[in-house]
């Protein structure tokens, strides 16, 4: 098997030319081999994947119709809940704590026959950029392992990537599908804010978080859509709609699409080589008549300082419940103060505590004006610039990343790390969709572009992906560890 | 020099609703610790909270009842601080956009009336219960959690500092029970901790117009225990400014056993909330036509009912506000009427004997073991001149043991009245011959001296005679003499 996608294995399955046992078997035993060089899964659940396939191939024996994503082994970030196996988020905090309920998409998963191999790596509660955060120790990037796969959702992207899950669940708060997903070479997609139920996600920054696909090709992120999108009742910022049917969206036609690129975008942290890969990708829109519109985004110069005021400041809330109490980890104090500290202080990691003390510190008494009430004013101005953009655009064409996969402990300093998520935080801050595809490559290593949509404007990235993806087979290859 | 108290009252009242505020748990009392419960009012990992409808009805309502503005735009937003009892570290609670606002409710004292306003009432969840094996949390080796009450939807009504007196706070206390009992959103129990009550006062001298210093007291769990825990503090902070002291602000705890208010934190000692909009809950509006279907169905409220009563019923102003300041006693009062009570005496009996014996038995008014038809058949029996007023006691009184029927306990202890003139006037013939003496005291112009002979005719008689007709017949029968 080379390139292997959830399409070509259903294609598979319903022709038998392969069970779901043994591509479970398959897959298994690939990953059990990838694993001491990449470290993608936290943890695995072979026999409950097993089970399931098994009950996939007596379905197919019986003639029935199976769903897409039938059968195809997947992994799910390892801040989502599945019931009954643990749910660490890469936290020291939550080693051994076993989720007693499903998330709204295991929910929907487990209606399409999904099979899940395991959970996976990521940067503790989904904070960073490169897996460097984690507790259990940083997943490797299956295209050069000395780099990283990307964060935070590194482990699902290097499980892909290395054909260890054929696809993954990610969650984005500020580039974390994204951005794995253009280092991996992988498509990733962050959809609407509300499109898809947070329920069952560990909360990071409520207001931002966002579960999507990490995927090999476009069609495969438009399956995943459509099993975990749609209104959930026990999300109320879940949004009240109709479900659609985004494969529908898979054409290549993009004739009189207007493309806007926001200069502001294509600023001096950006390496020539990924500007260099966009402006050949806008020449092939171009050349199949899209529109190439130059917009405005002024307040992206401020996307970073925002983020990094509204994400620490509900995590600070959010991550408060870890306190050695009611469950996870605890160290025991001489009193209740004690022990909450010493607990919190064990618990978690360096850069999760920076976070919530940042967050404590724009929340706290004098400070709140200044900084959180003043960065939800500049929230509110980005979306406008937004909204004036998709006046003139379809879609909004932006680099996933500054450039390839860096080095791990390339990044010695916070802030410059930090620094880098200018390309992905502003989508997350007005709730736009955005999907980052393959655009070519620098010294072998991938390089990614966003499309980026408006408001529920999936439909729009997915196509304009597509055609791209269709015209540019050689993008989409697989990594040196995903040989199989 | 003399002073006096300015005070305003937080009360949170747990609202009624059958599940709870932010998940579909069950909210009750006693239930066995931690089975009410579920991974959202757990606060676990990766849950959030929906709004229960039923909770924003009734906040609304309250909200009507008390003349409050309702926002038309409102939203949620977390209060931070960590407490064990806290599952999630964070309250989920209302801050500047709460849903009612600029409210008032009238109280009267000693015939005094006042209005106190209502600043605002917001909707927020409970926390958990704190079992310590010891004192406190600090001095106890464990302490357990039980994380049923977790998540019963609250609201916190708050009062401008418009009560002068312990007595006003007490009165005001009634009046907000009345209205919530009325609305039907809380059943009020101070006890229980379904009515709760922290109260800021602070003491000036008597003509200044600046606000002194306040303290907050928490841990109020009686009617009685806020008359005298405000009367205890302000008579504290006169006797510190009298002496030359200053209050300092703080939060004190109610001791309700030394009867003394004590010092809990200083100001400097406060939480910082570090409150922010819920990020799980969007902002909702309130539509003009939502509001106008909730005040459809507000009740007759405590004030209105009062009014009625005494233009119907010619009761007096203090009997009217007795019978409607408790939603129960009142619809007891109107049933005794509509079963053909005579509303003065049915007030009175329920003024009287009746509120002696159910304070005897520590029972609430729907716990009564008579019912409102069997007083008014009571009631009857007087009125028909079947038992004397004296009778009727000993009848109630055996009815609320026994269970019996009035007309039952009168026919089994024969105590109808004796009210035949002729057996009366034998009597009185017979008794007036043995005792001269009292002739002759009432001829010297003793008018007790008939009491003393009506006594005798009543032991006679055991207490069955009539007394309007002895009376009668002794009179004239001594003028006579």
């Amino acid at each position: 098997m080379s390139q292997i996608t959830i399409h070509d294995l259903h294609d598979k399955l319903t022709a038998k030319e392969i069970s779901a046992v043994e591509l479970t078997k398959q897959m298994i035993a690939h990953r059990d081999a990838a694993e001491g060089e990449i470290h993608a899964y936290l943890s695995v659940s072979d026999e409950a994947a097993l089970a399931r396939a098994a009950a996939v191939d007596a379905r197919i024996a019986a003639g029935e119709a199976i769903s897409d994503m039938a059968g195809i082994p997947g992994a799910v970030k390892d801040n989502i809940c599945i019931k009954g196996e643990t749910c660490t988020a890469a936290s020291r905090m939550l080693e051994h704590w076993v989720a007693p309920y499903n998330a709204t998409v295991i929910e929907k998963l487990e209606a399409e026959d999904y099979i899940s191999l395991g959970k996976t790596n990521l940067d503790e509660f989904a904070m960073g950029s490169s897996t460097e955060n984690s507790y259990f120790g940083p997943s490797r990037n299956p295209w050069d392992t000395e780099c990283v796969p990307g964060g935070s959702s590194g482990g699902s992207a290097a499980a892909v990537a290395a054909n260890e899950a054929v696809w993954a669940l990610g969650s984005d708060t500020g580039g974390s599908i994204r951005q794995p997903a253009s280092f991996c070479g992988l498509v990733g997609l962050k959809p609407t804010y509300g499109l898809v139920s947070r329920y069952g996600l560990l909360a990071f920054a409520s207001s931002l978080d966002q579960i999507g696909p990490i995927v090999k090709d476009v069609t495969d992120a438009a399956i995943v859509l459509n099993a975990i999108a749609g209104h959930d009742p026990r999300d109320s910022t879940s949004i009240p709609m109709e479900k659609k049917d985004y494969k529908k969206a898979l054409k290549t036609d993009v004739k009189g699409l207007r493309i806007g690129v926001p200069d502001e975008f294509f600023g001096p942290g950006i390496k020539e080589e990924t500007k260099a890969a966009i402006q050949s990708a806008l020449k092939f829109y171009e050349g199949e008549g899209a529109e190439i519109v130059p917009v405005s985004i002024p307040h992206i110069k401020s996307g970073v300082s925002v983020y990094y005021i509204i994400a620490p400041a509900e995590a600070s809330s959010n991550l408060a419940r870890y306190d050695g109490v009611g469950f996870g980890f605890r160290m025991p104090g001489e009193d209740i103060v004690d022990m909450y500290i010493k607990t919190r202080s064990a618990g978690f990691g360096k850069e999760v505590k920076r976070r919530i003390m940042l967050g404590n510190y724009v929340l706290s008494a004098g400070y709140y004006d200044a900084y959180y009430l003043k960065a939800l004013k500049v929230r509110k101005l980005l979306k406008e610039d937004f909204d004036q953009a998709f006046a003139k655009c379809d879609v909004i064409a932006a680099p996933s990343a500054s450039g390839a996969a860096f080095k791990f402990g390339a990044f010695s300093d916070p802030l410059s790390l930090y620094m880098e998520d200018i390309c992905t935080v502003p989508v997350n801050l007005v709730g736009a969709p955005s999907i980052s595809i393959p655009v070519g490559f620098h010294d072998g290593m991938p390089l990614g572009m966003q499309l980026i949509g408006p408001t529920l404007g999936e439909e729009r990235i997915l196509n304009a992906a597509y055609a791209f993806e269709q015209a540019h087979p050689e993008y989409t290859k697989t990594a040196p560890k995903g040989d199989m | 020099m003399k002073y006096e108290a300015v005070i305003g009252l937080e009360v949170h009242t747990e609202l009624r609703t059958a599940t709870k505020i932010f998940c579909s748990c069950k909210t009750s009392f006693g239930a066995e610790p931690n089975t009410n419960v579920c991974p959202v009012c757990l606060g676990l990992p990766g849950v959030l909270p929906v709004l229960n409808k039923k909770v924003l009805e009734f906040a609304v309502r309250t909200g009507l009842a008390l003349n409050c503005e309702i926002s038309r735009y409102s939203k949620f937003d977390r209060k931070n601080y960590y407490y064990p009892d806290l599952p999630k570290n964070f309250q989920t609670s209302q801050y500047d956009l709460p849903i009612c606002e600029h409210g008032h409710l009238d109280i009267e004292v000693d015939g005094k009336k006042s209005t106190v306003r209502i600043t605002r009432a917001h909707m927020e969840e409970d926390a958990g219960k704190l079992v310590h094996h010891g004192t406190s949390i600090t001095d106890s080796d464990y302490s357990l959690v039980d994380y049923n009450r977790t998540g019963t939807p609250l609201l916190e009504i708050v009062s401008e500092p418009d009560i002068r007196s312990a007595k006003e706070a007490v009165a005001y206390m009634e009046k907000l029970r009345a209205i919530l009992q009325y609305c039907g959103v809380s059943d009020c129990k101070m006890e229980e901790g379904s009515l709760r009550c922290d109260a800021n006062v602070s003491v000036r001298p008597v003509g200044q117009k600046e606000l002194g210093t306040k303290t907050e007291i928490k841990n109020i769990n009686s009617f009685r225990g806020v008359e005298r825990a405000i009367e205890y503090e302000a008579m504290r902070q006169a006797q510190l400014l009298e002496d030359g002291g200053t209050v300092v602000q703080e939060t004190r705890t109610w001791d309700e056993k030394e009867g003394v208010t004590k010092s809990m934190r200083k100001k400097e000692e406060a939480n910082d909330y570090r409150y922010f909009p819920e990020p799980d809950l969007v902002p909702f509006t309130v539509s003009d036509e939502y509001i106008e279907e909730i005040r459809k169905t507000l009740p007759e409220l405590p004030d209105a009912r009062k009014a009625r009563y005494m233009k119907s019923y010619g009761l007096a102003a203090y009997d009217a506000d007795y019978l409607t300041n408790d939603k129960d006693r009142a619809d007891y009062f109107e049933a005794m009427v509509a079963a053909g009570a005579e509303p003065k005496e049915a007030a009175n009996w329920l003024m009287g004997d009746f509120a002696k014996l159910l304070s005897r038995d520590n029972l609430e008014m729907k716990a009564a073991p008579v019912q409102a038809a069997a007083m008014a058949d009571l009631l009857k029996l007087i009125a028909k001149g079947t038992i004397s007023g004296k009778i009727a006691k000993q009848v109630f009184s055996e009815m609320w043991t026994s269970g019996k029927t009035p007309e039952t306990i009168v026919k089994e202890k024969g105590l109808v009245q004796i009210s035949d003139t002729g057996a009366l006037e034998e009597l009185a013939d017979r008794i007036i011959a043995a005792n001269p003496q009292s002739v002759a005291d009432f001829k010297a112009g003793k008018k007790k001296a008939v009491g003393f002979l009506m006594g005798q005719i009543m032991k006679e008689t055991k207490g069955k005679a009539n007394p309007q007709i002895v009376n009668g017949i002794l009179t004239k029968k001594l003028s006579e003499q």
